[in-house]
């Protein structure tokens, strides 16, 4: 699960985290008493969405009176923001986040991550801030540190010694970075987070270290025992076929093409969108309807590729298990009898008792295609659509 | 010879009297399974399917001499699972339970280092079977067949397609590992490449890798160091978005890292034999083996 800004901001000032002060608004009127009640004499108003590329989209703005604070936020609260990151729809802005502005000596990069490859926590350091790391990467990739934690909890010196070197800090730095350092450790373990970044984290006129930005992902297996970060979840973020999906237990991510897939099994779902862009055409979505593929599964499967006017045709890719095919096809004739998609359904199954799934297909007479192997079917439901194959 | 599990491996269920523990076990005890009892904390002294309950996994080893356990387990309590049934010296943990925390499996990850005999596989996987011997776990045993193909893949069902055209062709296979989906998880590609090569039952490899991580590009680099055997891999997630979860929690493409082509591109370079199809898994294996 992502986070607003301005949720994760909240979140590091009760770490230790120091972040500009600031205060959330959802309407021009709160965008103008927060300007006043923080005091000038510039303000920075901010775009609240799940993505990155604000600035360059237009979702930034320095202000240097409250009455121009009211006027950024009247002009991106209630509007889509379109970042490099968002897709062509752009997300819906319903917050502004308004801060003091910050005096920028030097912009810098760091975050914790869960390291995969050495299955353990990671800080990842650039002296480069500001920019997307993935850039870095690629053009400078020693100007980034790893740094891997031991598992005890806790930031040991040397990780701040290495980490201030990165940074090129000065001792009294290095006192505030190790604090930072650690309420960061004790944030990711506590909130059972799996990403925290701050980029830019900057070093101010000043001299002292603050959090420009803040990113959380929250690792969705742990939101059970964290009801409070739970409840910060905003699913205006997301594709509302995809909340739709999540409410009835269906693994769906939607696509921009126009053949829809249900498939059992999410390794299987991903092969049959690859198949389906092999044969020339292109897929509407993802979605694993589960091991068991249920009646009311696929139910609201047919209901959500019904309500997506892109789709041309539907391709139910089953492999029986267990769970056996002519008891899948009992639940996709009754879901069809519930709700008929409207264009061409194109059926394989394989497995146990494909055949008899296969025959019951034949005897409904509905208007679904049986295909027999992966290969043919995906053609068939290509060609359905009016793409190549 | 088969590899980790065969007819003469003891197992135990963990969650053994929960609804998914219950048919699970009876369909594993239904193949042939050498399955000794259960654990499930408060109904120790009890009997489940015809054999005994324990309380802790000390006990059930202790009396049963069990030394493989099968971990139903409901995500929250999970972690715990694997831990005690390392403590109690188990040393093959398979573990079906899918949704548990990342920092858990971490902290599951760190302890088991202390412990290089014990093998985990999974979390969030199908587990592990050798056919007409050991079946430790969810996947349909009637579409096995006892032959020549280990297969290793990060995904469920394309486990089971993989496994049904290898038995349609005639290969049949050795042992068949799903080593799970999730981010962090017990033995990987390469452990089980090694444990296939070394088997002398085992004549191909059949790996199925998707997006995310790079598991896939070590295991290529070891293919082409250290593997004789022929191996066929296909790699699922040529058509996912970046920064999108594709239902397994370690099926994503994240910080440009993780994409289908690079993996590919790592087989291709080891001279594995890739196919772009999960249809042709069977017949490129057919086909690898008949040149040789």
């Amino acid at each position: 699960m992502n986070l607003h800004e301005y949720q994760a901001k909240e979140i590091f000032s009760r770490f230790g985290i120091p972040v500009p002060t600031g205060s959330v608004a959802r309407s021009p009127v709160e965008a103008v008493a927060a300007a006043e009640r923080l005091g000038g004499p510039v303000w920075v108003v901010k775009a609240q969405i799940h993505a990155g590329g604000r600035g360059k989209a237009g979702g930034v703005a320095v202000c240097h009176s409250p009455a121009a604070v009211g006027e950024v936020a009247g002009k991106l609260i209630g509007q889509r923001l379109k970042t490099h990151q968002t897709g062509p729809e752009g997300l819906p802005v319903h917050a502004v986040w308004v801060e003091e502005a910050s005096e920028i000596e030097r912009e810098l990069y760091l975050s914790l991550v869960v390291d995969r490859a050495r299955e353990c926590l990671s800080f990842i350091a650039s002296s480069e801030g500001g920019m997307e790391i993935e850039a870095v990467a690629a053009t400078d990739p020693e100007k980034i540190a790893t740094v891997p934690l031991p598992p005890d909890p806790g930031v040991p010196a040397y990780v701040t010694r290495i980490l201030g070197g990165v940074f090129r800090m000065t001792p009294p730095q290095l006192e505030a970075l190790s604090s930072l350092l650690s309420g960061l450790e004790r944030c990711m373990r506590e909130s059972d987070a799996s990403l925290i970044e701050i980029n830019p984290l900057i070093v101010t006129r000043g001299g002292a270290l603050c959090a420009l930005d803040a990113k959380v992902n929250l690792d969705d297996n742990a939101l059970g025992r964290h009801a409070e970060l739970a409840a910060l979840d905003d699913p205006s973020q997301r594709d509302p076929a995809e909340n739709e999906a999540a409410r009835a237990g269906l693994n769906y991510v939607a696509l921009e093409g126009d053949i829809a897939c249900m498939v059992n099994g999410a390794g299987l779902a991903m092969a049959t969108m690859d198949l389906i862009q092999l044969k020339g055409g292109q897929p509407a979505n993802f979605l694993d309807v589960g091991g068991d593929a249920t009646a009311a599964r696929v139910t609201e499967a047919f209901r959500i590729f019904r309500a997506n006017p892109r789709v041309r045709s539907i391709f139910v890719n089953i492999f029986g298990g267990i769970v056996r095919c002519d008891l899948i096809a009992e639940g996709i004739i009754a879901a069809f009898k519930e709700v008929a998609p409207g264009v061409p359904v194109i059926v394989q199954l394989e497995g146990t008792r494909a055949e008899e799934g296969r025959r019951m297909f034949a005897e409904s007479r509905l208007p679904i295609e049986t295909a027999s192997g992966l290969a043919r079917a995906a053609e068939r439901a290509v060609r359905a659509a009016g793409g190549a194959a | 010879m088969s590899v980790l599990v065969d007819r003469e491996t003891r197992v135990i269920c963990q969650g053994f009297t929960g609804r998914q523990g219950t048919f699970h076990c009876e369909q594993a005890i239904q193949y042939g399974t050498c399955l000794v009892g259960g654990v499930t904390p408060g109904r120790g002294g009890t009997r489940h399917l015809d054999r005994p309950v324990f309380d802790t996994v000390r006990e059930a080893v202790k009396e049963t001499g069990a030394h493989a356990s099968l971990i139903f387990v409901p995500a929250a309590g999970a972690a715990d699972a694997i831990l005690e049934a390392a403590d109690a010296g188990i040393r093959l943990i398979v573990c079906i339970t899918e949704h548990i925390p990342v920092l858990d499996m971490v902290r599951v990850k760190t302890a088991l280092r202390s412990r290089p005999e014990t093998r985990l596989i999974g979390p969030n996987c199908p587990g592990i079977i050798t056919p007409d011997g050991c079946k430790m776990g969810i996947m349909p045993g009637s579409i096995h067949r006892r032959g020549r193909i280990g297969i290793v893949s990060r995904s469920g069902t394309l486990t089971y397609v993989a496994v049904h055209q290898t038995t349609e062709i005639g290969l049949g296979q050795s042992t068949c590992i799903g080593i799970g989906g999730d981010p962090i998880h017990g033995i990987g590609f390469i452990d089980c490449l090694a444990l296939f090569e070394a088997d002398p039952e085992t004549e191909g490899i059949v790996l199925v890798g998707e997006i995310g991580g790079n598991d896939e590009e070590k295991a290529a680099a070891y293919v082409r160091d250290h593997v004789t055997k022929p191996v066929v891999a296909y790699v699922a997630g040529v058509t996912a978005p970046p920064g999108k979860r594709m239902g397994h929690a370690g099926a994503i493409i994240s910080g440009g890292t993780g994409t289908a082509a690079e993996k590919y591109r790592a087989f291709e370079e080891a001279f594995v034999s890739v196919v772009h199809s999960p249809s042709e898994i069977g017949q490129a294996m057919s086909d690898r083996l008949k040149r040789r």
